[in-house]
């Protein structure tokens, strides 16, 4: 071997020495390739992936995909909804402080109009699928974004809702043409947009944005944190068809994504056996005695398994059990220690914003004093 | 019609006497329980048709009453009464009398989804129970429910300016309902 590098590097011509040893410097490129190198990759990607699953082996590259996602988030079009102008609205704050904290576009759906909520599904299901479909519409054709990011799972689920029915049900199709005509805006056609919660947005940026900003890991320790993500988020299953599909995925069942981004956090995780219950949240005004005590078993759970802090990620969750104190002390006989705050606020302050800057006066429960007991800001 | 839900025995057809004593053995107490038949003397053959046409009702058909929405179900856990299986299984039979002793719970749903989570059939119970309730009220058996009306209001600010603000919903609501539990509900507080 080495007689015969030496024999070559005799008898071979200067010029093409010094070429082979700046080549091994200085790599030689086609010019104007990377897009075909994109289109190889994708197509090498895709027939790994097939391969994989072919033979029932689990997902490779997953980091690959997960940084073509962490790129996509970084601009998203951001849907609050109405319930994060009004009660909601210290989600609202924290969640645009930590996007701009983290260096990430959001950019406010222009014009947007009410999901529709449980109400008017309600009242008439297909009128809700337009009134999300029209958000995602603006998204897509006006704003020419392919994702939409909706804090309040509320909105998230509507928007999960509108896009599976249009792809499923051709009459809910039709109906969207004729209203969508009407108002003189463009038919929103499923798959235009992707729609994600704050939770997939925060998941797939923190550390990997520009700024490679990340939570301080001694921020929250020895904070006992019950982590609720409530009805919306994971039910009915058939509309998330992006759940339930291994590692790296969110588990309709038992939901993590909100106790990986706390843990990150050095947070104290409980195990919460009520992460997916539901709050009575619908009739907290209709039926308030229902909605009393389903708050109160979320609230009782907490404290039983060990919690200082109900971490939420919908502003009705939040605004159930942080309200009407009175007539929960009336019905169990004490106070509830247990505050509620929103994700969004405890990743904020862990990445050092203030607790003015994510809204924690804006709060329904007092959390200023254990804020100050914990030293979290 | 499965009996294993006890609360679906009304306390007033059954029967126990203090002391009874048949040949000579004592059998007082819940051994002489007696279940009166229960009689329904009419039936409504179009009852399932009726909810299949309105909205959220269209799957109904589906279902083989497995329970698994009543299982599943949030205000069935505080509420033993509120039976979607059971009222899905009466309307599918056409007993409309039957389905009215409880018309005054149907609207308590409170759309968790657990029963659509865990349905094996796809029926969506939680459509079919906003469609009864919805039925109930368009029929004249129950008045316009607290939850309804809160929709109605919720949904005509929608429909008028595209957003809905919170304040506005909640007088919009009151003032239009009986006031019975919200205020004490707090919303107010802010």
């Amino acid at each position: 071997m080495v007689d015969m590098v030496r024999s070559l590097l005799r008898n071979l011509p200067i010029g093409l020495l010094t070429k082979m040893g700046l080549a091994t410097l200085v790599a030689p490129k086609t010019s104007d390739w990377s897009k075909s190198r994109e289109a190889i990759m994708e197509y090498v990607e895709e027939r790994e992936a097939a391969n994989r699953k072919a033979l029932g082996l689990g997902q490779g590259r997953e980091a690959r995909t997960n940084h073509d996602r962490t790129k996509k988030y970084q601009e998203v079009a951001y849907y609050p909804g109405c319930a994060l102008e009004g009660g909601g609205h210290a989600y609202n704050r924290s969640t645009k402080a930590l996007g701009k904290k983290l260096g990430l576009n959001l950019k406010e759906v222009e014009n947007w109009n009410c999901c529709g909520a449980m109400e008017v599904k309600n009242i008439d299901p297909k009128l809700q699928t337009y009134l999300s479909s029209r958000v995602m519409s603006i998204a897509a054709n006006k704003m020419g974004l392919d994702t939409v990011m909706a804090p309040c799972n509320g909105c998230y689920h509507n928007l999960k809702k509108a896009e599976y029915d249009l792809a499923n049900d051709p009459n809910r199709r039709g109906g969207q043409f004729a209203f969508s005509g009407k108002s003189g805006h463009a038919t929103y056609q499923a798959g235009q947009v992707e729609t994600i919660h704050a939770l997939d947005w925060d998941r797939e940026t923190i550390g990997r944005g520009p700024g490679h900003e990340r939570p301080r890991q001694e921020f929250a320790e020895g904070v006992k944190i019950a982590n609720y993500y409530g009805c919306m988020y994971t039910r009915p299953r058939h509309i998330f068809p992006e759940k339930d599909q291994g590692p790296g995925s969110e588990s309709t069942s038992k939901p993590h994504f909100m106790d990986d981004l706390l843990a990150a956090a050095g947070a104290d995780n409980v195990e919460y056996p009520l992460k997916t219950a539901c709050c009575g949240g619908a009739h907290a005004l209709s039926d308030s005695d229902t909605s009393t005590r389903l708050v109160l078993n979320m609230l009782q759970a907490a404290e039983a398994s060990g919690a200082e802090v109900i971490a939420t990620e919908c502003p009705t969750c939040h605004s159930g059990p942080g309200n009407a104190p009175d007539a929960r002390e009336k019905t169990l006989g004490r106070k509830t220690n247990v505050k509620i705050i929103y994700f969004t606020q405890l990743l904020g302050m862990a990445m050092g914003l203030s607790p003015k800057a994510v809204g924690v006066q804006e709060n329904f429960s007092d959390a200023m004093p254990l804020i100050k007991e914990k030293k979290l800001a | 019609m499965p009996i294993h839900e006890k609360s679906l025995i009304r306390p007033e057809n059954l029967h126990v006497q203090e002391h009874k004593e048949v040949d000579g053995v004592d059998v007082s107490g819940h051994w002489s329980t007696f279940i009166e038949t229960r009689v329904v003397s009419d039936y409504n053959e179009d009852l399932q048709d009726e909810i299949a046409a309105l909205p959220g009702g269209e799957l109904i058909h589906r279902c083989w009453q497995c329970g698994s929405c009543t299982n599943a179900c949030t205000v069935h856990a505080i509420n033993p009464d509120f039976n979607p299986r059971y009222w899905i299984y009466l309307i599918r039979m056409g007993m409309e009398s039957e389905l009215l002793r409880d018309k005054d719970i149907i609207w308590q749903c409170v759309s968790c989804n657990k029963c659509t989570y865990a349905c094996p059939r796809d029926v969506v119970p939680e459509a079919v129970m906003k469609a009864t309730a919805h039925w109930l009220e368009l029929k004249g058996h129950t008045p316009k429910s607290h939850s309804t009306i809160f929709d109605e209001v919720f949904s005509e600010q929608v429909f008028e300016t595209g957003k809905i603000e919170d304040g506005r919903v909640i007088k919009g609501s009151s003032s239009s309902a009986p006031v019975r539990n919200s205020r004490r509900a707090g919303w107010w507080t802010w």
